[in-house]
């Protein structure tokens, strides 16, 4: 190893060496084709050039949003308000869970059809068994999340075993556990939840109050800035580049105003929901451990290329099986916040757009049909989009007919630019 | 009655020797009595005719078929290999043709596929790249970056890429499948660099290849399959190429031979 870890302890990083002298430099950075980019301006020119190369990550959903959000606030003055908002992250909650769990699926280039379904069945147990059987909320709670994790499994084994395409499975299932969810309802098929139990005040009444939503934005903040420099350090000890202080101070503080405004903005109104913490918390849960995990590592590269993770020891069948599992559970625990927020559980419940809603999210939110490409991020942002859609219109008194038609468009824009970045990346030879 | 030849007894330091290996495939015997000693520190091409049986014997070797008769013995053990994932735990490492990368991953995680590093439950991406670092420069591997997915490396690179992972589980026998078809003659190079740098690291290694001119500037030995028979083994250093042509068609007369000569009259003619 010629890297020196003297090298560590000059700061050699942060400015571009006069001399280009390979003991001084990093040991990733020595190879003479390599195009120099460092510090903050650097950061930008490589980043405008994965862009050009159809690496577009999650800036077209974040474009989108943004002009959602203005075309909206345009036709109707109400829609950036703090109350509009408010809701609009309490209607987020339900998809953006369902979507994470789409988002699994999609890195293994498969799809899961029955999500609705599944929802809708978890929140008909949870209805029937703690409405009318009396059972503790905790078990009943439980016992729905515990049935999707079941039907995940059934799936899997369905896939793994026989190998039925994964679209047939759940389209099976789509149909099979309505019916199921509707034989659980019975013949009222409709439950209404008591308004003081702890999971519909969990859902509609329970906002983080102004000092705490500021410790969170605090905690959030911090903890980004220290896990950063903390692996900074460790690839300055290792002999390896690293990203400037500066661009981490940079990144850190575009974090803190953006999540500063957004609880700014919420607290104009009951302030951030508790519900929808959940819905972050779960989403840097799932990036952590698809990214940062050997499970994730697994996932990625079972949805990349089967036959290169199953020749690398990879258990491919335990991958498809622990992801089958993690959407349908991601889809019961969506299902039962959708029904403590609407506070009832009906024959409808999980039904209508909820199904393709969640699959929209995470397409639009970047995360590629294709396999071993996409984020946990863009269950959260796709969901954003699709809800701030049907938000905007019912505020301008526009019917569901109108809402399809234009979230269809959306739909088909971002499907559209995953192919064409596609096509793209591999031209530039990063597919 | 076939009288069955007495097998060559095993030479000390060999790390893998095959003696009377057979495989049919229902009505074709695709290997009979294949014979192979493979030594540490040494590159022994395979070469042969389509249809010789170069793949069945590599894939015998990595475990992908179970021989029907004959004996293995790696490192002065008789073992059975039963699967490819028992040959890379006895310590033969294969790069099949199709290289069998991720292209959606950088060549950190393929490098590492399978094994990765740990911290606590997380990956450890540090020591991850500093170590494919490490290892890429001891085999003085040109590739530019570690973090760029490998479907924006050139052939040579892929397969440079393919060849370092075989090397993360200490194997002491590679096997290397047609390691430089379809690559451009710089690329070949580097991967013939790359080939010597094993060998030098004390590795035996199996190479699988058409191209003689390959086989003639990195082999010490070369054997000859023929029809799914053993037809000669020959040390490159005392052998012309035209041997080993004769041997893998299994006549002097034939097409390859005749138009080299023919050249050399020519050539001889122009003088």
């Amino acid at each position: 190893m010629t890297t020196p870890v003297d090298g560590s302890k000059t700061p050699v990083q942060d400015t571009v060496p006069e001399a280009q002298d390979p003991a001084v430099l990093p040991a990733d950075l020595q190879d003479e084709r390599l195009i120099a980019s460092r510090g903050v301006s650097g950061a930008i020119a490589a980043f405008t050039s994965r862009l050009r190369s159809g690496d577009l990550g999650s800036v077209p959903v974040v474009l989108g949003l943004i002009i959602i959000w203005a075309v909206f606030q345009i036709a109707n003055s109400n829609f950036l308000s703090s109350r509009n908002l408010v809701n609009l992250t309490l209607q987020t909650t339900s998809v953006g869970v369902i979507a994470l769990g789409i988002v699994l699926v999609l890195l293994l280039g498969e799809i899961d059809l029955s999500i609705g379904s599944v929802s809708g069945l978890a929140a008909a147990i949870l209805g029937v068994t703690f409405v009318n059987e009396g059972w503790p909320l905790a078990l009943s709670v439980v016992a729905g999340i515990v049935t999707g994790a079941v039907i995940g499994l059934f799936y899997g084994l369905l896939y793994t075993r026989f190998g039925v395409p994964s679209f047939v499975i759940t389209l099976a299932g789509l149909l099979g556990f309505l019916g199921l969810q509707l034989l659980v309802l019975g013949k009222e098929g409709s439950l209404n939840l008591p308004f003081d139990s702890p999971i519909v005040k969990f859902a509609t009444q329970s906002f983080l109050s102004p000092v705490v939503s500021y410790i969170f934005i605090a905690v959030t903040v911090a903890l980004y800035a220290l896990s950063r420099l903390r692996g900074r350090g460790q690839r300055l000890a290792a002999g390896l580049s690293a990203a400037p202080t500066s661009i981490i101070g940079v990144k850190a503080g575009a974090l803190a105003v953006t999540l500063l405004i957004s609880v700014i903005v919420l607290n104009g109104d009951r302030g951030m929901p508790s519900m929808f913490l959940l819905l972050l918390v779960l989403v840097v849960l799932t990036d952590i451990a698809v990214r940062r995990t050997r499970w994730g590592r697994s996932v990625m590269a079972v949805g990349g290329n089967v036959e290169a993770a199953r020749r690398a020891g990879i258990n491919v069948r335990m991958i498809y099986l622990t992801v089958f599992a993690a959407c349908s559970t991601f889809a019961a625990v969506g299902g039962l916040l959708a029904a403590a927020r609407l506070v009832a559980v009906n024959q409808s419940s999980g039904g209508g757009d909820t199904n393709l809603n969640a699959i929209a999210a995470a397409v639009i939110g970047g995360t590629s049909l294709f396999g071993g490409r996409g984020s946990a991020y863009s269950a959260l942002l796709g969901a954003l989009v699709i809800v701030s859609i049907s938000n905007g219109l019912s505020l301008l008194s526009l019917d569901s007919n109108v809402r399809y038609i234009v979230t269809a468009g959306v739909l088909l824009v971002a499907v559209t630019i995953d192919s064409l970045s596609r096509r793209s990346r591999q031209a530039h030879g990063r597919a | 009655m076939t009288v069955t030849p007495t097998p060559t007894p095993i030479a000390a330091g060999t790390v893998l020797a095959l003696r009377g290996v057979s495989k049919r495939f229902g009505a074709v015997q695709a290997l009979k009595n294949i014979e192979l000693d493979v030594r540490p520190g040494e590159v022994l091409a395979l070469v042969g005719d389509n249809g010789a049986g170069k793949s069945t014997l590599v894939k015998t070797i990595a475990g992908v078929y179970t021989a029907d008769d004959g004996q293995m013995v790696f490192d002065g053990q008789e073992v059975r290999v039963g699967s490819p994932a028992e040959a890379q735990q006895l310590g033969i490492a294969t790069v099949f043709q199709d290289l069998a990368l991720c292209d959606n991953l950088d060549v950190v995680a393929n490098l590492y596929l399978g094994s990765e590093l740990r911290k606590g439950n997380l990956l450890d991406e540090v020591e991850m790249e500093r170590s494919s670092w490490e290892l890429l420069r001891q085999l003085s591997a040109k590739i530019p970056s570690v973090r760029i997915p490998v479907a924006s490396l050139s052939g040579g690179q892929r397969q440079t890429v393919a060849i370092a992972r075989s090397l993360l589980g200490q194997p002491k026998v590679v096997m290397l499948d047609e390691p430089t078809a379809a690559l451009g003659v710089a690329q070949t190079a580097e991967v013939l660099n790359l080939v010597e740098r094993l060998r030098e690291r004390g590795l035996a290694v199996i190479l699988i290849s058409h191209n003689m001119a390959d086989v003639m500037a990195v082999a010490d030995r070369v054997a000859v399959l023929r029809l799914g028979r053993n037809n000669g083994i020959f040390t490159v250093s005392e052998t012309k190429t035209q041997d080993i042509i004769a041997a893998i068609t299994g006549a002097t007369d034939n097409a390859v031979s005749e138009r080299a000569a023919r050249r050399t009259r020519e050539e001889g003619a122009a003088s």
